[in-house]
């Protein structure tokens, strides 16, 4: 089986300055894979990457062919002189029957809002009706920058269970992007940190350990992280492709040194 | 201004008798750039491109010369430069200029060249302001063609690219992801309103078309809960103010083409008037 996006030594360029530098992945069917990393590291950029949006300048970036993408941006802003009702979004690019959009509004937890102008929408209200407009294209892939911004709790871990359950459904791939560690570290199958170029990746418990990513979000995280760990403290392999003076992560290594500017 | 139009229409008596009477002609004339505007005006307003459109109807004026010097039909100058200066704004906005300056620098400036181009290549044999503020009752059964003809093209333009159009409207990066290529859609955008302005000229005017764009637009904004329902109604608008600004200009003796924008923009002052009791009531209640 192909994977639905590969990216090798991806590179791009935004306003004359390099924000991803040398970017590696893949992304698997049936796999949910998120991105961490602090503001301005280039998670967004990596995204519109994939969906084609920014340019490639350097490296490869493989999509499976006939990929459809479901995508979420982290922000998108209607023009008031623009009258667009909840029904007529979801209908966009593809006209959608009544049924399928009052289907993935009741997906997305966004029952009813039908008739309401995007204009008029709360923030969370907003993100649930962009979330079932990403269904409706019946996605190979989910894109999700950000998508839980503005939910409240149970709208947030309805979210993360919405996702999980979407991946059996329709077998999608899910990439996510989200700055709710804890709950980023339960919902993924693969973690990448990424700060201009990927820091290191694997599953969840071993990225948290990393020194590149303590690095980065410093020990503070640990806290959330620590009951999670405990009950999964098993090996999985953890790919660090960074040069240092370690090839892997140790659950034992501690911060050395700082990853701040790629 | 009126009567002196009347005699320069060449008119071929030939079947269809009723297209044989200059005001039907200048009425079918105004309906299908009124129409074929609005839509249009509705996308440029939604992309903010309203100095755009100014930009591009402003260089008309130089199509105008092109076709004088060249002896082509104005239509064809008209169309190849609004179709150039189109390109030519909708790259640089693309390259990241500070766009709002520089169409001003460029609208005016073509009109400015524009004229002089027209004083050189034409002596004072023409009427500049035929071409400045449109000349809508000399509209012969070419140009009426020429005028419905350029209508249609814009409108199934429009028609065909409306969900692309709309989805790169909203956002590049959603259109995309969809598969949809913004930049394409935006030179469909360019094309359509070089077209508009190629067969806008001859009713409204070179310096007046922008307004034909906007006005109608604008005032359908307080009505319209879906996109399509703005346009239709900007439409039925851009329409009206056609008919009804002609009909004012017979009743009043006024110049046509400014008549028919000041009755868009009498709509646009009513419709924001109601727009604006209906947000007082709703306040009100609450
Ligand atoms: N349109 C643009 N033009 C120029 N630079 C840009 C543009 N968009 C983003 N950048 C820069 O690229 C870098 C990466 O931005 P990006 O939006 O990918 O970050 P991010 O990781 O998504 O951040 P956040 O967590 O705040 O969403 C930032 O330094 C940003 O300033
Ligand atoms: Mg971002």
């Amino acid at each position: 089986m192909t994977s639905l996006v590969e990216l090798r030594g991806a590179r791009a360029s935004l306003g004359g300055r390099e924000v991803l530098t040398g970017v590696d992945m893949t992304l698997e069917r049936g796999e949910i894979v998120t991105i961490v990393g602090p503001n301005g590291s280039g998670k967004s950029t990596l995204m519109r990457l994939i969906i084609g949006a920014v340019p490639l300048q350097g490296g490869s970036l493989t999509r499976a062919p006939g990929l459809r993408i479901g995508y979420v941006p982290q922000k998108l802003q209607i023009d008031p002189t623009l009258p667009l009702s909840v029904r007529r979004f979801l209908s966009l690019p593809a006209r959608v029957s009544d049924a399928a959009a009052a289907e993935a509004l009741e997906h997305a937890g966004g029952t009813g809002l039908e008739q309401r102008q995007m204009a008029d929408l709360s923030g969370g209200q907003f993100q649930r009706v962009l979330l079932a407009r990403a269904l409706l294209t019946r996605p190979d892939l989910l894109i999700l920058d950000e998508a839980t911004q503005g939910l409240d709790q149970p709208g947030s871990a309805r979210f993360y269970r919405l996702i999980e359950q979407l991946r059996q459904e329709l077998g999608c791939g899910v990439l996510m992007v989200s700055h709710e560690l804890h709950v980023v570290m339960a919902a993924s199958d693969r973690v990448l940190c990424l700060n201009g170029h990927v820091c290191c990746e694997g599953a969840p418990e071993h990225v948290a350990s990393a020194p590149e990513y303590r690095a980065l979000f410093g020990s503070g995280t640990q806290g959330a992280l620590a009951l999670y760990r405990h009950q999964h403290d098993h090996d999985h392999g953890v790919a660090c492709d960074h040069d240092h003076d370690h090839g892997h992560a140790h659950h034992d290594h501690h911060d050395h040194g700082s990853h701040s500017d790629a | 201004m009126t009567t002196g139009m009347r005699i320069t229409t060449t008119t071929t008596m030939e079947a269809t008798p009723m297209l044989d009477d200059f005001l039907v002609r200048a009425a079918l004339a105004g309906l299908g750039v009124g129409l074929a505007a609005a839509p249009l005006g509705c996308l440029v307003v939604w992309r903010r491109m309203a100095y755009f459109g100014d930009a591009t109807a402003h260089a008309a004026i130089l199509g105008v010369a092109l076709s004088l010097a060249f002896d082509m039909s104005i239509f064809t100058g008209v169309l190849v430069i609004a179709l150039s200066m189109a390109m030519l704004v909708s790259t640089l906005s693309g390259k990241g200029y500070a766009m709002d300056t520089l169409l001003g620098v460029m609208a005016h400036s073509a009109i400015a060249f524009g004229l002089v181009a027209v004083s050189f290549v034409s002596g004072v044999r023409i009427d500049l302001m035929a071409y400045l503020f449109g000349d809508i009752l000399a509209v012969g059964k070419t140009d009426l063609l020429v005028i419905w003809g350029g209508a249609a093209m814009v409108l199934v333009l429009l028609v065909w690219r409306w969900q692309a159009l709309l989805t790169a409207t909203l956002s590049p990066d959603l259109a995309r992801a969809s598969g949809i290529n913004p930049e394409r859609e935006r030179l469909v955008l360019t094309l359509a309103l070089a077209l508009v302005v190629a067969v806008a000229i001859k009713v409204v005017g070179t310096l007046l078309i922008a307004a034909m764009l906007l006005i109608p637009a604008a005032a359908a904004r307080p009505f319209a809960r879906t996109p399509e329902a703005m346009a239709l109604i900007a439409a039925v608008f851009g329409g009206v103010s056609a008919l009804g600004g002609l009909q004012a200009s017979l009743w009043f003796d006024t110049p046509t083409g400014p008549s028919v924008v000041c009755l868009a923009a009498l709509i646009f002052l009513g419709a924001s008037f109601i727009d604006l009791l209906r947000r007082g009531l709703s306040a009100q209640a609450k």
